[in-house]
């Protein structure tokens, strides 16, 4: 080892040529190294150059800060922040009566939590469905009130992140047994269940979910009996879980097929009874194998929460659009896409990134 | 969602207790068992209904709810606002979810036949206009022959302007573009030489919008009639009744002079037709089947038509709208009470 030349030290001033180390041999090696990346780098640069210091002039140096009122924000020619500031609790919570916006808050506290926990594996046993609950109907009187001298609010008025939040994760905890049930019911030698499975999925699929919404909120009540109202939340919540429900199923049927043969021959070998089978062998296996296609699902859904706003339904993008027509406060639409816009990513960035994580996780056995 | 079933279940066992003792119309019968009115709004429309900071809802349209609040239960807080988008608004009328439409809805032949809806009196006459950028020199529409048009798409908005350029023989470019908001920023932008919507629309947006108001013309003609009115489902002449009097007390009260600050004088008026109107003489309110103070109350609460229009799309509010038609009948106007007798 110590006859190495590599390690004998340089003597002091004696470098190797400025082409072979330091910075403009590291630009040459990754950003120009053939011609077409030098031409991409080269474009990129320009964009950047072209889009980044006009967007901190806009965002910050010439902005309206979030103390500015509207007076101040017509003045300024960059963000009005104040506008995000006056229209904060509006834009979050919706038109839930002011003064008891704690609240939603704290259902919105709530539901993280309870998100945060469940992506630990060390609580994934089943008194944490038990938990669940416990939150869920935690969550339901505090939104409802009505006990514990909580005054009663109505779910018309329920508005923004909570209620953005309670269409998704309802939605999808709802939808996520459904799917497994309608996923293998698909695959299922019975013809009954086959054909009533197919039908449902395709027929869920076959439509956007704009229609089947516009099916809850428009045509369905004119079915009922004069008089007879369903709840609007309610029937966009079943529209969600239905819908779901039909996605996720052809998530989880892709990791069914992808289950070797073999796996189901040896459970059927081994004398288990169907449920057992599917319970201990293969959903394990084919659950783990869906989970990007899943993760998928979660995220556009999540994001699809917001075409309740074509049913008058105030989710956290109808929140932000009806902030906009405050005739004080019109125009702001930049800054309110951008706030809401931030509140979406945060979400579905997190949802992303726990998802890899956990895909490493669970297929553990297959890199080895 | 529980309480959505129940209340569901309450609601038949209601309409069927209804049918059975039905001596007013059905859905009087039904807001009175309730206590409270459900109205329907728009779910943001600057100056008509809109909510504020704080959730509380604001707006033209908003405030002729309260007003048949307090007709029917002297308290402007006896109302429940449901917001609804435009597809939405006649299926939740006609299937109960509301009690009645205030929400910038314009009063045709075939929604007040085959839709189903019986309108009150105009609360707001809208009609379509153009904007130019003042620099054009245009002043009139008729010189707007080869012009680049932004249009919102899927209103009747458009139909109206294929309508007025074939019927002047003259060619255009629509832009048509889905988002008011990106309407607004396409013109501004100066992508089009012209922006076309109602009226109303188009002072809001100079108002509100436009980098330097006064760079903005609006041309005087008004190529459609956009009378903007509340309405109710057919069934109920009672309700009818109730919500279109309302809005004409309004009007009456304007006609008169009575306002929200000065109704407490009138009570002591000489003029026979204000003390029906306030009801000093009995006799108004037990014909609508409503206490004889109803028009009084709503005065004192919410104001007359005056008060309402400049409270929230007049000339000292962000939309600066002048009353033009809106004005009374004996200001030029068309705002005209039938009379209280």
């Amino acid at each position: 080892m110590s006859g190495n030349a590599d390690t004998t030290p340089l003597a002091a001033g004696e470098r190797p040529p400025s082409t072979v180390v330091g910075p403009l041999a590291w630009l040459r090696a990754n950003l120009f190294n053939t011609w077409y990346n030098a031409i991409l780098t080269i474009l990129i640069a320009w964009a950047i150059i072209r889009t980044v210091p006009p967007l901190i002039e806009w965002a910050v140096i010439d902005a309206a800060g979030f103390g500015a009122t509207s007076e101040m924000c017509r003045e300024a020619t960059g963000a009005c922040w104040g506008f995000v500031r006056e229209k904060l609790r509006f834009i979050l919570f919706g038109t839930y009566p002011y003064d008891e916006q704690w609240r939603p808050l704290a259902t919105v506290a709530l539901f993280i939590l309870l998100l945060g926990a469940s992506c630990d594996r060390r609580f994934w046993k089943p008194w944490f469905g038990l938990v669940w609950l416990a939150g869920l109907v935690a969550a339901g009187v505090l939104m409802w009130g009505g006990v514990f001298g909580l005054t009663y609010v109505e779910n018309t008025l329920w508005g923004g992140l909570p209620l953005t939040l309670i269409l998704s994760v309802i939605g999808l905890s709802v939808a996520f047994p459904i799917s497994i049930l309608l996923a293998l019911g698909r695959r299922s030698d019975m013809p009954a269940v086959k054909a009533i499975c197919v039908a449902y999925i395709e027929l869920i699929r076959g439509v956007p979910l704009i229609s089947l919404l516009f099916m809850a909120s428009v045509m369905f009540p004119l079915f009922l009996p004069t008089g007879v109202t369903i709840d609007k939340l309610l029937r966009a919540q079943i529209a969600f879980i239905m819908f779901a429900a039909a996605y996720m199923a052809e998530a989880i049927r892709g990791g069914l097929q992808a289950i070797p043969k073999g796996q189901y021959e040896a459970a059927d070998g081994l004398g288990l009874s169907y449920w057992q089978k599917m319970g201990k062998i293969i959903l394990p296996q084919a659950l783990a194998i869906s989970i990007p296609p899943l993760v998928n699902t979660f995220i556009s859904f999540f994001k699809d929460t917001s075409l309740v706003i074509i049913i008058g339904l105030y989710d956290l993008l109808g929140t932000a659009k009806a902030a906009l027509t405050d005739p004080a406060w019109r125009g702001y639409y930049r800054e309110a896409y951008l706030f809401i816009g931030l509140i979406y990513w945060a979400f579905c960035y997190f949802m992303s990134k726990y998802s890899q994580w956990l895909e490493k996780d669970l297929n553990r056995m297959r890199r080895r | 969602m529980k309480k959505g079933l129940l209340a569901a279940a309450a609601a038949v066992a209601l309409s069927v207790a209804a049918s059975g003792a039905a001596h007013a119309g059905p859905t009087l019968d039904a807001i009175k068992k309730r206590g409270f009115i459900q109205c329907g709004v728009n779910t943001g429309l600057a100056g008509f209904g809109n909510p504020d900071s704080a959730g509380n809802w604001t707006g033209l349209d908003v405030d002729f709810c309260r007003a048949f609040a307090v007709a029917l239960f002297g308290d402007a807080g006896k109302i429940k606002f449901t917001p609804l988008s435009a597809q939405q608004r006649f299926p939740a009328l006609q299937s109960g979810e509301v009690d009645v439409l205030s929400r910038n809805t314009t009063w045709t032949l075939t929604r007040d036949t085959s839709v189903g809806l019986n309108f009150a009196p105009v609360t707001y006459y809208d009609g379509q206009g153009f904007m130019v950028p003042k620099s054009l020199g245009v002043t009139s529409a008729k010189d707007l022959g080869g012009a680049t048009v932004c249009v919102q798409s899927g209103t009747t908005t458009e139909l109206n302007l294929a309508d007025y350029f074939r019927a002047n023989n003259l060619q255009y470019n629509p832009v048509v573009i889905e988002s008011v908001d990106e309407v607004n920023a396409a013109y501004f932008a100066g992508r089009c030489d012209v922006y076309t919507t109602d009226a109303s629309g188009l002072a809001g947006t100079r108002a509100a919008v436009a980098p330097n108001p006064d760079d903005h013309v609006i041309l005087p003609e008004v190529i459609s009639k956009e009378p903007l009115a509340p309405a109710v489902r057919h069934g109920d002449d009672q309700w009818f009744d109730i919500v279109k009097w309302t809005v004409y007390a309004t009007v009456q009260a304007e006609e008169k002079g009575i306002t929200s600050k000065n109704v407490d004088e009138f009570l002591a008026s000489k003029d026979p037709d204000v003390l029906r109107l306030l009801g000093v003489s009995a006799g108004m309110g037990a014909a609508l089947g409503l206490d004889e103070k109803w028009a009084y109350n709503v005065i004192k609460t919410i104001g007359n038509y005056g008060e309402i229009y400049e409270r929230n799309v007049g000339v000292n509010t962000p939309l600066k709208l002048e009353r033009g038609l809106n004005a009374l009948w004996s200001n030029g106007g068309l705002m005209y009470s039938m009379p209280f007798r």
